[in-house]
């Protein structure tokens, strides 16, 4: 008790006061900012070292939902045209969006996620079932910090519960391996509707460094239709909470 | 013993042609002898239908043993397994991805249901060892499991609580690792050894940089290796933070468990600051890093990891004083230091049950060859010894950061390979938070990678965790699992 009792107030508040606006180290890879000004045709250097094939030219396009943010391509330009700023907001509703070309950080922050008319349903409370279906345990340990007391997600109604019949979403992460599609379809079956699709982390949302293996079996995608996506290589704590405060059109 | 055994170290690149080839019956004679004198298997790998060669580890001589099995016809051979029973995954792995047959095998199931097999089955087909009785009841659990957790099927054989046997069943988490480091450009795979185990990104990378820079046949700057153990060390620290706060939340001990979650932040929140991934991604490339430390960060990076090192200190000291924790930690999910023996358990869980392995000591690398450290043991092999383990390594841990913060010494960066050696080998055994990673790479007559195999210390240690909760309660199977904390993606591949 008394140790408890002093470790209390030695440490004090460990909570982030404002999870909207935090910002991450000048270091930290967030948003790719492609400049196809400076990109010069047949250098071709990024495409040789991008090990999931993210990158295309003319015009000079990073493709978020492949991209593992491993910054090999910045190392490989010597021409400049590739940076990455620490923006961490990456969570969209569509597909497409991922796929950035000379877009800035406020034009991603201002048309990245539209609200589905149903959002308002969860605003005091939104719970999800999460699924790893082959994941590195990156990803899964950054959804776990999500709870933890930095970041406590839970001061917004969010988490993640044990048993798919509590939750409204679900949150997928791994490329999907052949071993886990029955299991991660099952889970998807145990949920009542609404089922919000989430899908975290570029194996995920495309396979990733995974892509061309042939243990996976990416068809859950072809069932069934995905709500959010939200990149990252692990998604960054910052980064999930932002995007679902987003997609239930919260700004508090 | 030497003649028969092509005789390397860690990080080295030998000429697959030295390889000793034996015959079935030879080969299991100077093997078992090998395991007599005390080495231990780190990887059975077979090159073709009808052969196969070991990895042996010899920790008092510092050095590693290749020797070959070529067998007669497609016959098998007599499974080490009944001798050694630490062969036992190793067997069921070159049975499941090649088709040859350990002879005897006492356990011979699948491991991970991999893609590459000659037999394609599906995982709803496991042949569960099953117990009989009035009172005997079954408990499965998984794959999908309560928490943020990655898949795994267990299965529990019981009495009431208390647990007769558990059978794990893993291959939910395979992704075809090894089969995709043979595609396209081998010096490319960095970020695909960092997806091997999220958790363990510093020290796999490290393993596939390790192999092909002995490969490549080129050294790097002292300031390139002190950067990557630097990374190894904040790592296991962060991850023994991380596994003391579970083990808190699993004794219902929450201000600790809260206040190791808070302080794991700052520690790999430092990686990000180097290299803008919280675990390390993109730091580690071959021939060297792709990130520095500056000069001018030193001091504040001292002074947050002596910060951060007394906060623990407050926390642990708590965590150990308190008799309701100790009272779930000690004597639960025992495995005394035989049984760690025979099994052939590695690494942290392995040192808590007094096996004293540790690469950087054993087969010291990288920046461990130019500093000793000392190994640290427990002797217990429960709960407790592990939770203490945690603590030493964590301190460990911090003592060798600081120092490498204090010596950095300037030097090149980076310097990329470009080649590697035709029809050669390399291992490259690295010691991450968990214990031993093993990688492997062969090239062919063209300087092209030929194989490469994979080994996480989970894949030896999931079966320390099944006898572990034997007589134990069910209801003590979170907090035994939480403290081996052992990987299903590392073990799956």
């Amino acid at each position: 008790m008394i140790g408890c009792a002093r470790m209390r107030f030695k440490f004090g508040p460990l909570f982030i006061p404002d999870v909207r606006k935090a910002t991450l180290s000048a270091a930290f890879r967030g948003l790719p900012l492609p400049d196809n000004g400076n990109c010069v045709s047949g250098c071709n250097e990024c495409l040789h070292v991008c090990p999931t094939g993210a990158i295309s030219l003319s015009p000079l396009t990073i493709d978020m939902g492949k991209c593992v943010f491993c910054g090999d391509c910045v190392a490989a330009c010597t021409h400049g045209a590739i940076r990455f700023s620490n923006f961490h907001h990456l969570a969209t509703t569509e597909r497409d969006r991922l796929k950035v070309s000379g877009i800035s950080v406020e034009e991603y922050k201002k048309t990245a996620v539209t609200p589905p008319e149903n959002a308002g349903m969860f605003r005091n409370s939104f719970k999800f079932r999460q699924v790893s279906a082959g994941g590195c345990s990156s990803c899964e340990m950054e959804l776990n910090a999500c709870s933890n007391v930095n970041f406590d997600m839970g001061r917004f109604g969010l988490e993640f519960v044990a048993s798919p019949r509590h939750a409204d979403g679900l949150v997928i992460t791994g490329p999907i391996s052949e071993n886990m599609a029955l299991a991660l379809e099952d889970t998807y079956q145990a949920m009542p509707d609404p089922r919000i699709v989430i899908v975290v982390g570029a194996c995920a949302i495309s396979g990733g460094v995974f892509a061309e293996s042939k243990a996976l079996n990416r068809s859950f995608f072809d069932r069934h239709k995905v709500d959010l996506y939200i990149p990252g290589c692990p998604v960054h704590p910052l980064n999930f909470i932002n995007g679902i405060l987003d997609f239930l059109n919260l700004r508090k | 013993m030497s003649k028969d055994f092509l005789r390397f170290k860690n990080h080295q690149s030998v000429r697959t042609s030295d390889i000793p080839w034996l015959s079935a019956g030879l080969f299991r004679d100077t093997v078992l002898k090998a395991c007599q004198e005390g080495t231990r298997p780190i990887l059975l790998d077979a090159t073709g239908s009808d052969r196969f060669t070991v990895v042996l580890a010899d920790d008092r001589e510092h050095s590693l043993l290749c020797a070959g099995c070529v067998l007669e016809g497609k016959s098998g051979y007599q499974s080490l397994s009944a001798e050694f029973p630490a062969f036992h995954m190793f067997e069921r792995e070159l049975w499941e991805n090649s088709g040859i047959v350990p002879i005897g095998h006492p356990w011979l199931k699948p491991v991970r249901y991999p893609h590459n097999a000659i037999e394609s089955r599906e995982m709803t087909d496991y042949p569960f060892f099953s117990v009989h009785g009035e009172e005997v009841h079954e408990v499965g659990v998984g794959p999908v499991h309560a928490g943020i957790i990655e898949p795994g099927h267990f299965r529990f054989m019981c009495n009431g609580e208390r647990v007769f046997h558990l059978e794990i069943q893993l291959g939910y988490q395979h992704r075809g690792v090894e089969q995709l480091m043979l595609k396209g450009n081998f010096f490319n795979k960095s970020v695909l050894s960092e997806s091997i185990t999220g958790d363990s990104t510093i020290a796999h990378v490290s393993a596939y940089c390790g192999a092909l820079e002995a490969l490549a046949g080129i050294t790097l700057s002292t300031r390139a290796l002190s950067i990557r153990v630097f990374a190894q060390e904040i790592e296991r620290a962060a991850c023994h933070f991380g596994d003391l706060a579970a083990l808190a939340n699993d004794v219902a001990y929450l201000p600790a468990s809260s206040f190791y979650g808070n302080f794991r932040t700052p520690l790999i929140n430092m990686l990000q600051s180097i290299c803008g991934n919280r675990f390390g991604k993109g730091l580690i490339r071959p021939g060297g890093v792709a990130c520095d430390i500056s000069q001018s960060s030193l001091p504040e990076r001292r002074e947050q990891l002596k910060d951060i090192r007394a906060s623990f200190r407050i926390i642990t000291e708590d965590l150990f004083s308190s008799a309701s924790v100790l009272s779930r930690f000690e004597k639960t999910g025992t495995v005394p230091m035989e049984t760690a023996a025979e099994i052939g358990m590695t690494g942290l869980a392995g040192r808590a049950s007094g096996l004293a392995h540790d690469i950087r000591v054993h087969h010291p690398y990288s920046w461990y060859k130019l500093n000793r450290i000392e190994p640290v043991t427990q002797t217990g092999g429960d709960v407790l010894a592990r939770a203490l383990q945690r603590r030493d390594e964590a301190e460990q841990s911090f003592e060798l950061a600081l120092k490498i913060l204090d010596e950095l010494p300037a030097g090149e960066l980076r310097r990329p390979p470009e080649t590697l050696q035709a029809s050669s080998m390399a291992v490259a055994l690295t010691e991450g938070w968990r214990g031993e990673v093993a990688h492997m790479a062969v090239t062919g007559a063209d300087g092209k990678l030929t194989r490469y195999r994979v080994k996480d210390p989970s894949f030896t240690n999931w079966f320390g965790l099944a006898l572990a909760v034997r007589n134990n309660e069910i209801s003590d199977f979170p907090l035994c699992n939480k403290s081996f904390n052992l990987s299903y993606c590392g073990n799956d591949l």
